[in-house]
């Protein structure tokens, strides 16, 4: 109902004088964080001190990583290979496992806390394990090589992307999805045509953002013995051989660049 | 035939949404439930095909009872009934036809839906009815291009899609121009007499509910307190349904 329209005969309301909001406030939460900062520096024994009296050592690596070794290219090239499918496969297997947990700890899907919450804490759990120490553990379990690092990108990916799907789901318009329960479907038929297509654009460009973040989480994870270029970078590093060091990074880099910007370029045509 | 008996409905806060109402559509009536925000307008109508429940009494479609039916029977219900939303509530980034199409589901397995392929006659059936709303050279447009009286109309060729007996509209033209307006109520009307499927829609203009109902129903406080011909919905009429005279707002205007 709309509001009645307003008549000339009412008087206008008093003029109510407004008061700026105090400053004081700002000012504190400046104060307090730069005591933060200091109070860190000082427990940490980490200053300013030490990256002065440390710079003419980063001068020095800077100097022996130049100028690269080209020639390594040859032997880094399958290993680097290497580190991009395993990412492709921990990406992929990864999200694929997410959906339907993302969609279980949905409260606008799963009104029944009592399986919403128990699956968020699992994908808490699973977040707070970094992927290098995943990668340690499968290392440990199921021996050296690529498998126990693309499993422990599965678990990386996969709180990742759980987390970021589950969140655009509760965001989602509500209307489609009454749409569709009025149309007499089914609760996964809900899903299907009222979720699915609302949330699908989200899920692949969460799943290409991890594919980005994978990549370079893949190049050190043979820093554990877990597959990829990781290895090959420990042992530049171990023999002091930056130049070495410095091409592995700088091929990372331009893979990374590749990947990112037509991962960006597919993102923008999807959203 | 819907009938309502003694229901009523009480929301856990205490406030009452429906009392003691009892009505009987006849099948192919256009009912329009007029009332001010609040009289309990979208808890009558929403009540039909259970998207609220109701506190007590019984509602029965063609003797069905809606408030006893369990899961699968209560889909089946809804199948035979289209709902049309004031917000239109289509996909925006699907094409029209799969948003006409999604009024399908109900006819197939769960299973068979998953992957989104319909059968050439749910196609053929779902171009039709964008033709009885005139949009069929849209289908393959996406929704969220259209216009507001366009996306009405296709959630009312979804309602078509389902082949429903009864069409539910919840304020089908609350965010719709005047002009728009004209057009979808005329859809609804044209459709309701072509098919003869029994309409149930909530307005606030009420000069579109005498114009276009052949039964008008004045709610206040969750209660009946009109039930007649649109000839006998007079100005007097209204006030009483309003507990006020009409204002100037409530009416849409002559184009």
């Amino acid at each position: 109902m709309r509001a009645p329209l307003p008549t000339p005969s009412q008087p206008s309301p008093p003029v109510v004088d407004i008061q700026p909001p105090l400053r004081y406030k700002r000012y504190a939460g400046w104060i307090l964080l730069i005591l933060i900062i200091v109070m860190c520096s000082i427990q940490t024994k980490v200053t300013p001190y030490q990256l002065i009296t440390g710079l003419p050592q980063m001068g020095q690596l800077l100097k022996e990583m130049f100028p690269p070794d080209w020639s390594y290219i040859p032997t880094i090239w399958a290993p680097m290979m290497e580190t991009v499918q395993i990412a492709i496969l921990g990406t992929t297997i990864g999200g694929i496992i997410a959906v339907p947990v993302a969609l279980l700890c949905s409260y606008n899907i799963m009104p029944n806390r009592f399986i919403a919450l128990p699956v968020r804490m699992i994908l808490n759990l699973v977040r707070t394990i970094p992927d290098l120490l995943f990668a340690a553990i499968f290392v440990a379990v199921f021996g050296i090589g690529p498998f126990a690092g693309m499993l422990a990108l599965v678990f990386f990916s996969f709180g990742i992307i759980a987390k970021l799907t589950f969140e655009a789901i509760e965001a989602i318009d509500p209307g489609p999805l009454e749409a569709m329960t009025a149309v007499g479907a089914s609760r996964l038929q809900v899903i299907r045509f009222g979720v699915l297509p609302q949330a699908l654009p989200y899920f692949m460009s969460y799943l290409l953002y991890t594919f980005e973040v994978n990549v370079r989480a893949a190049s050190v994870l043979g820093l554990v013995g877990a597959g990829g270029i990781g290895l090959l970078l420990d042992r530049s590093l171990g023999l002091f051989r930056y130049d070495r060091a410095c091409v592995i990074i700088l091929l990372t880099l331009v893979i990374v660049l590749i990947i990112d910007y037509s991962s960006t370029w597919i993102r923008r045509k999807l959203l | 035939m819907i009938e309502f008996d003694n229901v009523s409905k009480i929301y856990p806060n205490g406030s009452i949404g429906l009392r003691n109402i009892n009505l009987t559509i006849q099948k192919g009536e256009l009912v329009v439930i007029v009332g001010l925000s609040g009289a309990g307008k979208s808890t009558l109508l929403r009540s039909i095909n259970r998207m609220n429940d109701i506190t007590s009494g019984d509602i029965r479609i063609n003797g069905n009872s809606v408030t006893q039916a369990s899961g699968s029977e209560l889909r089946l219900i809804r199948r035979d009934i289209g709902m049309i939303f004031q917000s239109f509530n289509l996909i925006k980034r699907a094409t029209v036809i799969q948003n006409v199409l999604s009024g399908r589901v109900g006819y197939h397995s769960t299973l068979r839906t998953m992957l989104g392929w319909f059968p050439k006659e749910d196609i053929d059936l779902s171009l039709t009815a964008l033709q009885r709303v005139n949009i069929r050279e849209k289908a393959y447009t996406r929704a969220d291009q259209l216009s507001g009286g366009q996306q009405q109309r296709v959630s009312i060729a979804r309602a078509l899609a389902q082949e429903a007996q009864v069409i539910l509209a919840d304020e089908p033209v609350a965010s719709l121009d005047p002009l728009t307006t004209r057009q979808v109520m005329e859809d609804l009307k044209r459709i309701n007499r072509e098919l003869n499927i029994t309409t149930v829609i909530n307005l606030h203009f009420i000069d579109l509910a005498r114009e276009y109902a052949t039964r008008i129903i004045g709610l206040r406080a969750g209660e009946v307190v009109f039930d007649g011909t649109p000839e006998e919905a007079t100005d007097e009429a209204f006030a009483e349904i309003y507990g006020r005279a009409v204002k100037h707002d409530e009416l849409l205007g002559v184009l």
